[in-house]
């Protein structure tokens, strides 16, 4: 994929890097990525903003999602070329410079949204486009447009059977009117979608090509590694530079709000100058800051009242119907999020434009924060998106990018390149927020729950409203379960550890507490774990469906192979549902995760190749966690200081995972975090059934 | 400063950098190579991974002086024969995700399949395991390694009958004489 390195100007920034110029330019345009999610009327549609048709056919689809492995590159580029009814083959993508039009401030992929904020629009644009080129044969061929089809890039009178080629109608086409409300394919008409398409990134990530944003080189660049304040918050006293200015290829030590910034000729001087750098800190209210008084915080919190966040249901009625009460309490460590690709930012700042190449999930906010840090007007600053090295949460794009800003800054005009290394990544990442739950469930005599209660201590990141963060009881009070009476309290705990989005944010512990608790319930009602949620789940027929398949398919009906140990859990979150059974082993107080069932129900599918991947792909991100995944803190720093005390799930422990899409013609639903919630609580349900043992903490235990 | 010379990719080349340097920088930023990629620097996750005299090492902490006069394959010069299957079953399954990892997993695969041309499960467990993968793409690479295995003998076959023909060829032109 080229890169879009101008301006929103989009005739000339396409200009340089289509073959042709002219032709046809087409787009939409939406308020608010927000409020589009679901349900929102048809955009307005503007010219110019996503698609191009050059003379030679080729048509060029700018994505304004960002590549972070997710695959939008392909995904998105189906949507547009699907209803426009291009020539795959002909179809080449850019990513998009940063523009309202493109969704900025917001502009980026966050949530599992990038599908479905995108379907809608996208199709519309491509419509939109196939209607104009459509109108523009039937000018020139003096017909009425119906007797017009379209395929291949073509547009074919299907009386005379004569034909013109998309190519020789854009210059045409593109001085028509854009239709508001052009006529969209139904799902039997599609041609691309619904189908396994081959990703459009393959062929350059096998071959080194592919560029990352810390691939990025520019004339005269220089290379940095910045100093930051081990413990959160901590502030800088002083530091002296006669070591690091000692080392070869080292140019100039700065100091720069974020902390001390050691710039060099290449990356491995900055490494080796910052490790001679002397810096003092203040390290502030946080410098005795350690994970065993944060846990011990969270537990006291949960055991008195906090806000109410939920009371839905009759209290009384649940009371007087209670035969048993149950109750558990659960907590999760904090993650970090460790992308392949350590984050990394290029800056340039002269005195009239800051430029910014960098793979950020965020463009927008990228944007905005450069912005902020260099003090130009909004126009002159450029964020060159590049392909992401992974992502799950941590490239937000803002922090980061203030650094590099702040750092450039100091250089006058001179391009520099901020490397966070692996121990930066672990040390200063902004991590899935801590939490804890003491739940409190009322059964009737069956067992079935006629209350389910709780109160969470977690870290709020999304802010408060109304004194709740909504992220740290999604998927916990607000759950698939319908059960009458939910009674939800929560504390914020006051750490000021930094925390962020973590790939399915608060569905990635709520998931672990609710449904490993369910299975409690399960265990107490005397059920079966999967009876159980069928009981529990029958009037929520979309959950129930991915369930009943998951069973079917790994033959819960019958016993597991010998030795082996089955665990289940459902969720629902980002407009789909899924349900997972994992089978495991144990050996020496350690679990071997050999199968994992997932189904899901995801609405309609785009790429069911890339379905299946997004759903491996989460369920392995869950793993790594529910196996080994903690970080913690000591005098207020992080323990972990690289991936041999941070390890992700290796290729050898790595289970047979089927995915199984319930066929399905709703709106689409998101897939990217979609398996990463229901791992954790699959696994430690087997660990239970194979020891009797519940594991009411993560990172797994054995010991 | 040390002055290393070695050759990479098939071209000699002559650099003069700090002697504690890892081969990684000075291939990316000293060489402009940026296939090969940086991850961890402790070699703990595999992106860093290239050739040396054929062997899978992690350049992010090979030090530069430790390749003077030694073999440097990286991703962008990968062997053609076997290097090539690895891509085409690569691209053929669509392994990558973000991708980052893939240079890396490439290279490793590359090395198993030169000395293991039909490697089992447990061996690509073995081989594989130094090479981290955030996106999970294990499972497919498993397969990947499998097809690429497939590749490499049918290209062989393919060769060998190739050569059967010629040779047959030759010996009818020789008139039948060997």
């Amino acid at each position: 994929m080229n890169h879009l390195p101008f301006k929103l100007d989009r005739r000339q920034f396409l200009g340089s890097s289509v073959a042709t110029a002219g032709g046809l330019f087409l787009g939409t345009v939406w308020h608010s990525e927000l409020s589009a999610q679901f349900g929102r009327p048809a955009p307005a549609v503007v010219p110019d903003a996503f698609i191009h048709i050059g003379a030679d056919d080729i048509v060029t689809l700018i994505i304004h999602k960002p590549e972070v492995g997710q695959g939008t590159e392909t995904s998105i580029a189906m949507l547009l070329a699907e209803e426009l009814d291009c020539d795959w083959d002909k179809v080449r993508t850019v990513f998009a410079p940063v523009d309202a039009v493109y969704g900025a401030p917001f502009q980026g992929t966050v949530g599992s949204m990038a599908i479905r904020t995108s379907w809608m629009p996208m199709r519309m644009t491509g419509a939109a486009g196939r209607e104009m080129l459509i109108q523009a044969a039937a000018t020139q061929w003096g017909i009425d447009p119906y007797r017009c089809r379209t395929g291949n890039s073509l547009v074919t009178d299907i009386e005379t059977n004569e034909s013109l080629s998309y190519g020789s109608l854009a210059e045409a086409a593109s001085t028509l009117e854009v239709p508001d409300n052009p006529r969209l394919k139904e799902a039997s008409e599609f041609n691309l979608l619904g189908t396994p398409v081959k990703r459009r990134d393959t062929a350059v990530k096998i071959n080194g090509q592919a560029q990352y944003g810390i691939d990025i080189s520019l004339p005269g660049m220089v290379y940095a590694v910045l100093a930051r304040c081990p413990v959160p918050g901590g502030t800088l006293l002083s530091f002296d530079v006669s070591a690091t200015k000692a080392v070869p290829g080292v140019l100039d030590v700065i100091e720069v709000p974020q902390g001390v910034a050691v710039i060099a000729d290449n990356t491995w001087a900055a490494i080796s100058g910052r490790r001679v750098l002397q810096v003092l800190w203040d390290e502030g209210e946080n410098a005795t800051l350690n994970s065993t008084d944060i846990s011990a915080h969270l537990h006291e919190l949960v055991s008195q009242p906090g806000v109410v966040a939920l009371d839905k249901g009759d209290a009384d009625t649940a009371r007087e119907a209670t035969v048993k009460t149950v109750e558990a309490r659960y907590e999760v460590p904090y993650l970090a999020h460790a992308p392949m690709e350590p984050l990394n930012s290029v800056a340039r700042v002269n005195a009239e434009t800051c430029d910014v190449w960098t793979g950020t999930q965020m463009p927008g906010i990228a944007h905005l924060s450069a912005v902020q840090a260099c003090g130009l007007p909004a126009d002159q600053v450029n964020i060159h998106s590049q392909y992401v090295g992974g992502g799950f949460g941590s490239r937000g794009g803002g922090p980061l990018v203030a650094e590099s800003v702040e750092i450039a800054k100091q250089l006058g005009g001179v391009p520099v390149k901020l490397l966070w290394t692996r121990e930066d990544d672990l040390q200063h990442d902004r991590f899935r927020p801590v939490s804890c739950v003491q739940f409190n469930a009322g059964v009737d005599a069956s067992g079935i729950p006629v209350s389910w209660k709780g109160t969470v201590a977690c870290s709020s990141f999304m802010g408060l409203r109304d004194g709740i963060d909504r992220e740290s009881i999604s998927g916990l009070a607000e759950l698939a379960y319908d059960f009458p009476y939910v009674h939800f309290q929560y504390h914020e705990p006051g750490i000021t550890v930094p925390t962020n989005y973590w790939r399915s944010v608060g569905l990635s512990q709520n998931t672990f507490f609710a449904e490993s608790f369910i299975d409690e319930l399960a265990v107490q009602a005397g059920m079966d774990s999967v009876d159980y949620r069928r009981t529990l789940l029958a009037d929520n027929p979309r959950l129930l469906a991915v369930l009943n398949l998951a069973a079917e398919k790994v033959g819960w009906n019958g016993p597991p192979p010998n030795g082996r140990f089955r665990g289940v859990a459902v969720m629902n979150g980002f407009g789909s549902f899924n349900a997972q059974i994992v089978e495991i082993s144990l050996e020496a107080e350690q679990v071997h995760v050999h199968r994992v069932v997932s189904a899901i129900d995801c609405g309609s599918v785009i790429n069911p190749a890339g379905v299946v991947q997004q759903v491996q792909s989460a369920i392995v991100y869950g793993l790594s966690a529910a196996l080994r995944g903690e970080i913690t803190f000591e005098q207020g720093r992080v323990q972990q200081t690289n991936l041999h005390q941070y390890e992700p799930l290796r290729l050898k422990e790595m289970p047979v995972v089927e995915v199984h899409i319930v066929a399905s013609d709703a709106a689409p639903g998101g897939v990217g975090e979609l398996g990463t919630p229901a791992i954790a609580p699959a696994v430690t349900n087997a660990i239970f059934s194979a020891t009797g043992k519940r594991l009411r903490r993560l990172p797994i235990d054995l010991a | 400063m040390a002055i290393i010379s070695f050759t990479l990719n098939g071209n000699v080349e002559t650099i003069d950098v700090v002697p504690d340097m890892p081969l990684l920088w000075a291939l990316r930023d000293t060489l402009g190579l940026t296939g090969t990629k940086f991850g961890c620097g402790i070699a703990q996750c595999g992106a860093c991974t290239v050739h040396l005299d054929g062997a899978p090492v992690r350049s992010c902490v090979l030090p530069v002086t430790a390749v003077n006069g030694r073999n440097i394959t990286t991703i962008e010069g990968l062997p053609a024969d076997i290097g090539s299957s690895v891509q085409r079953a690569w691209q053929d399954v669509d392994v990558p995700q973000c991708g980052y990892c893939q240079s890396g997993q490439i290279m490793s695969a590359t090395a198993l399949l030169s000395v293991n041309a039909n490697p089992t499960d447990t061996e690509i467990n073995s081989a594989m395991n130094g090479n981290i993968c955030r996106c999970g793409t294990y499972q497919v690479i498993r397969e990947a390694i499998h097809r690429a295995a497939d590749y490499i003998a049918d290209n062989e076959l393919a060769s060998n009958s190739l050569a059967t023909n010629a040779l047959e060829k030759n010996e009818d032109e020789a008139g039948g004489a060997v």
